[in-house]
């Protein structure tokens, strides 16, 4: 079946908008881009759209209970929301230095679960 | 009462005066001193836990906390003295500074230079008058954002955001991934004030509708919030009586706007610009009073830290000059004016000789959305020079180089004016 999506690109701050016409992964037709980074972007955005994940993971016995973190790269938009669940279960101990590896290769994408930030012990 | 000196006071232990310590303590001056009313450093970014920050700055894209992380450390290489959980009271013409920590009590500190890095605050529900009850549950975006990411609660299940900042924009994402329900993001003006890329990452991607010329008439519910109106708005942005809609909803984010915070700057008599609600600054950043500086979003509100740490830069190494004794003012200063389509300028003067600089950098937002636009540079009515950009966004910040050299060009030049305008025929 042939698909049409209206996209914002991000590619710059403009923002045109990019009209992809498709069947699948075959682009079929890309309109309303003004410059190539358009229609690389739409194409991205059809055919696998990926998104780095930045989410919080809790901590015992941290000055904070969260530590944020984020995926290593980007990964698929479609398995953010189980990506969500796995990290939402994990729970790590305190000290956390920025760049620790919480998680290794989430969902087989490639991707750590690292920690984004520095988080110190809790001071009784 | 407990006395110090120190050679350069930084009130504010966020992005500003992380960046604005560092770059006094490169440039020589090593008698520093941060005053921090949080138990650790960063200010806002340790909650803004989303990548996209860093893009100028580092040349790569890193979250608000490791953005904050990496000046955390800068400073604590430089062994730059901290006082954390310290809240400054009052700032004196004569720059003497005065705070409060459990540990000191109330202290003095006689500054040589003093740079405001204080931040911002969110306008909140009171200054923007929903009518209808006032239950729990209607709260700031940034308050969510402290609740979600950092104390670890999810401040409801099924939300209604007002007004599409990019704080609103992260949040509707966040609390959607978190497993809240996001109804619908509303702005009262035709256009989002957040950046493109967070339109298109938070709410395009998870299907949050935006909807453009709505605002939230009416909060209902007692105790908890039961449910929000909300209503389309005219070209005058007045709500259109039969356009109003109940959304059941438990919470309502208001993402409605930055405000300055300048309690201290108007103790210490610096005076402020209405536009920006921020002091008025020359290039260096000074503010009228000689060696008090000012820099972030105490300033003017950015939409970039990028920006923030530039400019942070720029009041320090002024700071620094000012405390070396190295700085010379013109007797009459060049105003800054901003022109058609422009709703500010900073600086909003010129007046410092021996700028090192080859150009001045001018911050400034347009006041509507434009396409195909000239930014036209004036001195005194001449048109000096223009640059052309593909479009401009309130949203966005625009920074323009002025160069020194059409200053020195130019003898007894009482005013610089900048214009955005659509190129004709386009």
């Amino acid at each position: 079946m042939i698909e049409t999506k209206t996209l914002t690109c991000v590619a710059c701050p403009k923002g045109c908008e990019v009209t992809i016409e498709y069947e699948g992964n075959e682009i079929i037709e890309i309109k309303g881009n003004t410059c190539p980074q358009g229609s690389a972007y739409a194409r991205e955005e059809i055919v696998a759209p990926t998104r780095i994940l930045p989410t919080t993971v809790i901590v015992k016995a941290g000055a904070l209970p969260l530590v944020p973190v984020k995926t290593s790269k980007a990964i698929p938009l479609e398995i953010i929301p189980d990506a969500m669940e796995i990290i939402a279960k994990l729970e790590i101990e305190a000290p956390v230095k920025m760049g620790d590896v919480i998680l290794k290769n989430i969902l087989e994408t490639g991707a750590d679960v690292v920690a984004t930030r520095n988080l110190p012990v809790l001071k009784a | 009462m407990h006395k110090l000196e120190k050679k350069l006071v930084i009130i504010g232990g966020g992005p500003a005066g992380l960046a604005a310590a560092k770059t006094a303590f490169d440039k020589g001056i090593t008698d520093i001193l941060i005053l921090e009313r949080d138990f650790e450093l960063g200010g806002i970014l340790p909650q803004c836990i989303h990548n996209g920050f860093g893009l100028h700055h580092f040349k790569e894209e890193l979250t608000g906390p490791e953005y904050a992380q990496r000046f955390i450390n800068d400073v604590a290489e430089r062994a730059i003295e901290i006082k954390l959980n310290t809240m400054v009271l009052d700032v004196k013409e004569n720059k003497k500074v005065y705070a409060v920590n459990k540990t000191e009590g109330f202290f003095e500190i006689q500054a040589a230079a003093v740079i405001l890095a204080m931040g911002c605050r969110e306008r909140t529900a009171g200054a923007i008058g929903i009518p209808g009850t006032r239950p729990a549950g209607v709260i700031t975006a940034g308050t969510a954002q402290r609740y979600t990411n950092i104390e670890g609660y999810l401040p409801g299940k099924e939300v209604v955001i007002l007004g599409s900042g990019d704080i609103g924009l992260i949040m509707a994402r966040r609390l959607k991934l978190e497993g809240a329900n996001v109804k619908a993001v509303c702005e009262l003006l035709p256009y989002t004030g957040g950046l493109t890329r967070n339109v298109v990452q938070c709410l395009e991607d998870y299907d949050i509708p935006l909807l453009l010329n709505h605002t939230v008439t009416g909060i209902k519910g007692n105790g908890r919030l039961k449910a929000v109106e909300i209503s389309e708005v005219d070209k005058n942005l007045k709500p259109i009586p039969d356009t109003a809609k109940i959304i059941k909803a438990d919470t309502l984010l208001l993402s409605v706007g930055l405000i300055p915070e300048n309690e201290l700057s108007k103790k210490a008599n610096v005076v402020l610009d209405q536009r920006t609600g921020g002091p008025i600054v020359n290039e260096g950043r000074e503010t009228n009073i000689p060696g008090i500086f000012a820099c972030g979003n105490v300033l003017h509100v950015h939409d970039l830290v990028d920006w923030v740490t530039e400019e942070a830069e720029i009041a320090a190494s002024w700071a620094v000059k000012y405390i070396k004794k190295d700085f010379l003012k013109e007797t009459a200063a060049i105003k800054v004016k901003a022109g058609q389509n422009v709703s500010y300028v900073i600086p909003q003067k010129i007046e410092l000789q021996a700028d090192d600089r080859k150009k001045i950098p001018l911050y400034m937002r347009v006041s509507q959305p434009l396409t195909a636009v000239n930014i036209n540079l004036f001195a005194d009515g001449e048109k000096l020079y223009s640059f052309s950009e593909p479009f401009a966004k309130p949203g966005e910040m625009i920074s323009i180089p002025l160069a020194q050299k059409t200053l020195a060009q130019h003898e007894n030049l009482q005013e610089i004016s900048v214009e955005i305008v659509e190129k004709e025929g386009e």
